[in-house]
């Protein structure tokens, strides 16, 4: 009992730190992805849009599903949101309570991705390499439109024949990614604030009902937990007393048809207990054999 | 027991951390496996697209089997989908739940194969790469080459060192393509994959739950009572083995004692514990008949209680006891010297 008490006080402590653990790992992983990802722009003229607008946006969605999938916590709210009332009324405040937390913390790594991909650059010098005005720069000022938006296509490919000896080149992708960055540090910067104001605001708007709805959606975490290891506590102890009745069943099965040996003297010792009744290899093998072919009822 | 216990509700709580964690382990080996693994396209007209794709698409497969293989779970679901029915009824449900479960972390590796092998372009590159569209992008004032020609030429452009197309379309070009479409299957194909998961997970709660329960109690249920089994059969096997060979020992010791009269008596009573553990052998000529017998002659499988007199592994059951135990049925049992 004390074990289950030790376990129980660990996850009660322990599930926001869970959580932000696994939030952590996941903006760790989204870096990681990141770098490792082999970027390379098709230098072709739509399909760098496509690429580039793609790679900045598909991938933070693919990481926001796989937060909330790996967060147990959603699949709480989502089944006290779809629970039948009962005897329990449910309270929306908790679930939209669940609810924010957990898409709070689904989004840190989608946003860190984009983050990283604008302060790298890379993604929007292949999107928006075709639609920069080429008046702006020397290299390309003179050439006609169809030429232009080739040539322009092919800026984010520094190895390409017709990009290699382009100064022009340099002078766009500078530009590109002086937009990007800015871009990047902009929203990091909204980000941050937006969340500063959150947090020092909160308590001035209806705390006593937030420190409600926070305990409301912790006791219901904590409770399905508690079930599943009582349902597992439960399933041992179920278990047990099937096959301490099985090897009952079979020692009088084996008295009624052998011949009965005597009984064991007043004084049997512990060994004798667990040995059950049954003491040589053609009982333990019908034993075996009665496992199998016939298992008993679940009915203790 | 009490230790046992703890162990195991310790495993149980922690059961799908260790799902999980195999799960994991499976991912990054799967990543590391591609990583290591040397690809070599052949850069011929049809070998091309059979070597690509057998590479995206076998060693998936093989990850799949190794999944289900190495789940310890499987063996369990075979046995209850095999076992005959008996006295305890079968829930399909419950055999549902064990297979989905386990396809679904059988699922991961192979997941994790396709999208790193899309990620990297390189298959695609190797499959595709007679398919790509010339006139789009190569060069349209190159005279034409008949089909064949045009498929041999395009068939080496993953092969930059033998890659003689360069007037017909540049292997940049060509390459950049290839690995751009490649990229953005990879990423649909993550897409796909998480949503896919998502709406399994998020779906279940809205419509199945209370046969979820019941199907996770007792497919819980069935792994527990397995192991228990296991583990009381373990027992059992402990304590006949102790039996056994407590009465093998009894049986060398009188058989001794009766046969040779120069041999020490039984010790007294108050000798202590670990006299009364030497079970009457206390020299080496004893304890080496004692080790020979038991080679040659091991005793049968077939306990009797401790009341009876022990005549273990010799023939015959005339000699009387020394100290006759309380008045019992008396029963002549006989043992082959083999």
């Amino acid at each position: 009992m004390d074990r289950f008490r030790t376990i129980f006080q660990y996850f009660q402590s322990n599930s926001e730190s869970v959580m932000n653990g696994i939030c952590g790992l996941l903006a760790l992983a989204s870096i990681k992805i990141y770098i490792c990802f082999d970027f390379s722009c098709p230098c072709l003229p739509w399909y760098n849009m496509a690429y580039g607008l793609g790679i900045m946006f598909v991938p933070p969605v693919a990481l926001f599903l796989c937060s909330l999938i790996v967060n147990r916590q959603s699949l709480v709210m989502l089944e006290e949101w779809r629970r039948p009332q009962g005897r329990r009324k449910k309270d929306l405040a908790v679930i939209r309570y669940m609810c924010s937390s957990i898409m709070q913390r689904a989004i840190v790594a989608p946003v860190i991705w984009i983050i990283v991909a604008l302060l790298d650059g890379k993604c929007l010098i292949c999107a928006f390499s075709s639609s920069v005005d080429p008046e702006k720069f020397v290299g390309f000022a003179n050439t006609s439109l169809a030429q232009v938006r080739q040539l322009l296509a092919k800026v984010p490919c520094k190895d390409d024949e017709l990009m290699r000896n382009n100064t022009s080149r340099k002078a766009v992708t500078r530009y590109l990614r002086c937009w990007s960055q800015a871009l990047g540090w902009s929203v990091l910067l909204i980000l941050i604030i937006a969340v500063f104001l959150v947090r020092w605001l909160r308590p001035c708007f209806n705390q006593a009902a937030l420190l409600q709805a926070q305990h409301w959606s912790n006791y219901i975490d904590i409770e399905q937990k508690i079930f599943e290891e009582t349902c597992c506590e439960h399933s041992r102890l179920f278990a047990h007393k099937c096959i301490l009745h099985f090897f009952k069943s079979m020692r009088k099965e084996i008295k009624l048809h052998s011949f009965s040996l005597p009984e064991a003297g007043e004084g049997a010792e512990g060994e004798e207990d667990l040995l059950r009744g049954i003491t040589n290899q053609d009982q333990v093998n019908k034993l075996l054999k009665m496992w199998y072919y016939e298992k008993p009822p679940l009915d203790v | 027991m009490d230790k046992f216990r703890m162990i195991f509700q310790f495993l149980q709580s922690n059961q799908e951390s260790f799902m999980n964690g195999i799960c994991g382990i499976m991912a990054l080996a799967s990543a590391q496996i591609y990583s290591a693994f040397d690809f070599n396209c052949p850069c011929l007209p049809s070998y091309n697209l059979v070597y690509g794709l057998g590479i995206l698409l076998v060693p998936p497969f093989i990850l799949f089997l190794l999944g289900f293989v190495l789940n310890n779970n499987v063996s369990m679901l075979a046995e209850e989908w095999r076992r005959p029915r008996g006295q305890r009824g079968k829930d399909p449900a419950v055999l549902r739940y064990m297979f989905c479960s386990m396809a679904q972390r059988a699922m991961i590796a192979p997941v994790v194969w396709v999208s790193v092998t899309l990620l990297d372009g390189k298959c695609i590159t190797c499959a595709f790469c007679t398919s790509v569209p010339v006139e789009a992008l190569g060069n349209a004032s190159h005279p034409s080459l008949s089909q064949g020609e045009m498929k041999q030429v395009l068939a080496r452009i993953p092969c930059k060192e033998i890659y003689d197309g360069q007037e017909l379309i540049a292997n940049e070009v060509a390459v950049r393509y290839l690995r751009c479409i490649s990229q953005a299957l990879g990423w649909c194909f993550v897409l796909l994959i998480t949503t896919l998961a998502f709406l399994v997970r998020s779906l279940r709660p809205c419509f199945t739950q209370a046969a979820f329960l019941k199907s996770r109690y007792w497919s819980h249920y069935i792994d527990i009572e397995r192991k228990l089994f296991d583990e009381t059969c373990a027992e059992h096997a402990r304590s006949f083995a102790k039996v056994c060979i407590q009465q093998f020992f009894e049986g060398m010791s009188t058989d001794l004692t009766a046969g040779h009269c120069h041999l020490p008596r039984k010790a007294p009573a108050d000798a202590g514990e670990a006299a009364e553990k030497l079970l009457g052998i206390t020299d080496r000529g004893t304890m080496n008949t004692a080790l020979k017998s038991w080679h040659r002659c091991k005793p049968p499988l077939h306990l009797h209680p401790p009341a009876l007199p022990s005549g273990n592994g010799w023939a015959g059951g005339g000699q009387p006891p020394a100290h006759p135990p309380a008045p019992q049925r008396e029963m002549a049992v006989y043992y082959s010297r083999v």
